[in-house]
């Protein structure tokens, strides 16, 4: 295994930076959230988040609070979409930003602050996987079809159900159920919003796996989608 | 190896996930643009991935959670000057 450093440059993808706050591919457009942790940390008038962020370089623990609070919700969101526990997730944002904390007076502006922390988030997150045994190695044998797993038992024809709304709870339990080699591919790839050759940057592992364990990950959905509804009914 | 036209769906479905790793366009393999029912199923697992895609981030981290961290900032820097 190889080891890995928990600052964004550990994960240089190439193509540039696929997660920005104002342009992100993905859907997410309330990662700014003026909320107030503590009573330190006051409400940031838009434009100044430049200035928050000098400020926090510069040691200002104030500074620091309102940039936790202006990034806490999608760090941890992000953190319990990858690791599927409550508990885990709270840690692995503490740890996160603790990073940040450390390596904060390093960032240099090269990509937008958003990306260059939720990067740091997930090398921190893949580095807690991998103390956990998810390997690079789990990761290929995860494609290896077992009785349980192998493509065959995703062979069927097509639910016409799903061709139309799909349940939202449903898809999420779906997702916080994956095992965490599909679910980690899934995330990062259907959800944030990264690149397979990003992906396979930051996991140690081939595009074509990257690619492949995606596919996999969504029949797993896919199979999941149709039996909760008919196990349990729509709430 | 077989022949991509003769493909029953079974046999097109145990390779997909193998085709896809190799950098084909599944959708337009051969067995796919003759088969409704594996078009379907393409059509299932992007739908799947585009409400995915429509997933916000909800979730906040519970307000001690910055009590945790400062006392863990804290913690550091005493480290650092001890």
């Amino acid at each position: 295994m190889h080891a890995h450093d928990a600052s964004p440059r550990a994960v240089t993808a190439a193509g540039g930076s696929p997660i920005q706050m104002q342009s992100s591919k993905t859907t997410h457009t309330a990662e700014v959230e003026p909320a107030s942790p503590t009573e330190v940390v006051a409400q940031t008038p838009a434009g100044s988040d430049a200035d928050v962020l000098t400020r926090a370089q510069a040691g200002d623990h104030h500074a620091f609070a309102q940039l936790y609070s202006l990034h806490k919700r999608r760090i941890y969101s992000l953190c319990l979409r990858m690791v599927g526990n409550v508990a885990e997730a709270e840690d692995l944002t503490q740890e996160a930003f603790l990073q940040l904390h450390r390596k904060i007076a390093t960032f240099r502006g090269d990509s937008a602050f958003s990306t260059w922390l939720h990067r740091l988030a997930i090398n921190v997150v893949l580095m807690h996987l991998r103390k956990k045994g998810l390997s690079v190695i789990s990761l290929d044998e995860a494609m290896e079809p077992t009785p349980e797993e192998g493509p065959g038992r995703s062979f069927g024809a097509p639910d016409l159900s799903l061709t139309g709304s799909i349940d939202r709870l449903a898809l999420e339990r779906a997702i916080s159920e994956l095992p965490a080699g599909y679910r980690l591919i899934f995330v990062l790839h259907d959800i944030e919003g990264y690149e397979h050759n990003e992906i396979a940057a930051m996991l140690d592992c081939s595009i074509g796996n990257s690619k492949s364990q995606l596919h996999k990950a969504r029949l797993k959905l896919r199979d999941a989608m149709r039996t909760f509804p008919r196990r349990e009914g729509r709430r | 190896m077989q022949d991509p036209k003769n493909m029953t769906c079974e046999e097109f479905q145990a390779q997909m996930a193998e085709l896809i790793g190799s950098g084909e366009d599944v959708s337009v393999h051969p067995h796919v643009l003759t088969c409704t029912l594996c078009r379907a199923l393409l059509n299932e697992l992007e739908t799947i991935a585009e409400a995915a895609r429509q997933l916000f981030p909800v979730e906040d981290p519970p307000d001690t959670l910055w009590e945790k961290l400062e006392s863990a900032i804290k913690q550091e820097g005493n480290q650092t000057r001890g």
